[in-house]
């Protein structure tokens, strides 16, 4: 302990209020992380049936969600964020806070999934979805067994992709109150000038991301064949 | 088993619409390997996938087994389906599935047991002899292990017909072959219907009982295999044929103007097409013997279709022009297909 306290001195005043905003961060990331996950998801999906030629195709759909998204995604996160406090207001009752974040953090993160979900699905061979559609398969099973079980390295790709740029997010997160790590590492490393204090935030950011990133290419060398 | 009634289909394209079949009927019996052949573009593909509503028809009905497919709501199409297997060009086998699961896949929504599914699953890996390919993922596969797979994975569900969409395009000859045994060890032991799209006579004439020729989204000639190869009507059928058979040489050789096929005066170049009707008959030493005509042998070739012989031979016929008249008819009177391709 007291190397660490050697290499990063303010960590031994700042350490409870660091291992709090951990906590901040690990609540974004779990909290919108999933909910984005299962939206994301679902418009990918969307987006993929309703193209034309799709299995069931809805040009009307299609153009609107297309849009929404490119929409969404052209606006910068932290306008988004001070955008969404009304609407998170009527959802969760705050706009500010940590779970005054989930909103925001959901909005900013589903269009980009979503694109990444359309991509990896677009891989999947035409040729699979009409032999499951000649054996009798309905378009729903179809996009269980097919699509999504044909899909799923590709869907952890591209999950840790969205998860890097969901951790990148979250520390704006602290514009509006809701604390976390960018808000540690802007109060105490930027406004206070204690450089010890960035290295830790990157450290464990680092530490996070590898964590991810490990679990991510294990599913994928155990599902790619 | 499977009645068209004049199936049309057309696509609508930025530029206009494309009418990729036009006005097609076809009955095709219980238990026979019905063939459909046509160059890239003719419709079959289209034509196949409107046996199964793959692609609905914007005109005519669809009838598999007395039932009226285009009168079906989804719903009930897709119980339908599952009682017309299909297997394709490219296998379409689901990468992230084992050959035992994929083959388990259609079993999906069947009401067997897991002991009764296991059974059959067993013995449609005996059946196309892949036992102890089981456990391997299709990316570890041949190509003719990879149809053999789809074909086992088509029959999952005991159909009754089984639509096969260029099978065997993308394999080797050999493979072709041994996929083909395979078809008709099927169609014969089950009794399962089979309907072949192929660009490639080969497969006709291996399989196949009667075959429907596609030209421009219409089926321009159709019959029994041996009919259609002995006695073909359109020049595309000859076109197919001449693939299949080498025999189109001859009139590449008669363009370069190859030594072999320059006549002398009065002589005649006949190609002579023979079944097994008549192929016993020694035509050729009895126009020596009758008519004084001498015939020289250019060109042979024997094709065995489904187990008969169809002879083919390219010779020149030399003797006095009323001698070669006489000679001819004789020819034609043995029910010898006879066609002077140079005079």
């Amino acid at each position: 302990m007291n190397i660490i306290y050697q290499i990063a001195p303010n960590l031994e005043s700042l350490g409870a209020e660091l291992i709090k905003c951990i906590g901040q961060t690990f609540r974004m990331l779990v909290i919108s992380g999933s909910i984005a996950f299962v939206f994301g998801l679902f418009f990918g999906v969307l987006l993929i049936v309703t193209k034309s030629g799709g299995i069931m195709a809805n040009p009307i759909v299609y153009k609107i969600l297309d849009k929404i998204i490119d929409v969404i995604r052209s606006i910068p996160f932290i306008i988004l964020m001070v955008l969404l406090i009304p609407v998170s207001r009527a959802l969760v009752g705050t706009g500010s806070g940590v779970t005054g974040s989930y909103v925001a953090l959901i909005a900013g993160t589903v269009p980009f999934f979503a694109r990444q979900i359309e991509s990896v699905l677009a891989e999947v061979d035409y040729g699979l979805v009409e032999a499951s559609a000649s054996m009798g398969f309905s378009p729903l099973e179809i996009i269980f067994s097919v699509y999504l079980k044909e899909s799923i390295p590709g869907i952890t790709r591209v999950t840790m992709i969205t998860f890097v740029s969901l951790i990148g997010i979250t520390a704006m997160a602290g514009a509006i109150g809701a604390g976390g790590l960018g808000d540690f590492a802007i109060r105490y490393g930027y406004q206070m000038g204690y450089r010890d204090m960035i290295w830790v935030t990157v450290i464990i950011i680092l530490i996070i991301i590898s964590v991810i990133q490990g679990i991510g290419n294990f599913i994928i060398k155990k599902t790619t064949h | 088993m499977i009645y068209l009634e004049k199936i049309s289909k057309i696509f609508p394209t930025g530029s206009g619409e494309v009418r990729a079949v036009r006005g097609v009927s076809l009955d095709i019996k219980q238990g026979e390997i019905f063939g459909i052949i046509g160059f890239s573009g003719a419709g079959k593909s289209t034509l196949v996938r409107c046996i199964n509503l793959l692609e609905r028809p914007t005109e005519g009905t669809v009838t598999v087994d007395g039932t009226e497919l285009t009168g079906l709501d989804e719903k009930q199409l897709r119980e339908v389906r599952r009682k017309i297997g299909m297997i394709f060009q490219h296998f379409n086998l689901l990468r992230s599935r084992t050959v035992y699961d994929n083959i388990a896949f259609p079993l999906k929504k069947s009401k067997l047991s897991k002991e009764e599914k296991h059974q059959k699953i067993s013995s449609l890996l005996e059946l196309v002899g892949l036992s102890d390919k089981k456990d391997a993922y299709p990316s570890q596969l041949s190509g003719g292990q990879k149809q053999r797979v789809a074909i086992a994975r088509a029959l999952a569900n005991d159909p009754k017909v089984l639509l096969c969409d260029e099978a065997t395009s993308a394999l080797d000859p050999q493979t072709t072959k041994s996929i083909l045994h395979l078809l008709k060890q099927v169609n014969e032991t089950l009794g399962i219907t089979i309907v072949v799209i192929t660009h490639e006579m080969a497969v006709v004439k291996d399989i196949c009982d009667r075959v429907a020729i596609m030209e421009l989204g219409r089926v321009v000639e159709e019959g029994t295999t041996e009919d259609v190869f002995v006695h073909p009507k359109e020049k595309v059928t000859r076109d197919f044929i001449g693939t299949a058979s080498n025999v189109d040489k001859i009139y590449e050789l008669i363009d370069q103007g190859n030594d072999l096929t320059k006549l002398e005066k009065g002589e005649k170049m006949v190609m002579l097409t023979y079944s097994a009707n008549n192929a016993g008959t020694p035509v050729i030493s009895y126009l020596a013997e009758a008519f004084n005509v001498t015939a020289n042998i250019i060109y042979g070739n024997i094709d065995i279709l489904k187990g008969k012989t169809i002879g083919k031979l390219v010779v020149t016929l030399s003797g006095e022009p009323e001698n070669l008249e006489k000679a001819l008819a004789y020819i034609k009177e043995r029910k010898v297909e006879l066609e002077v391709i140079k005079a």
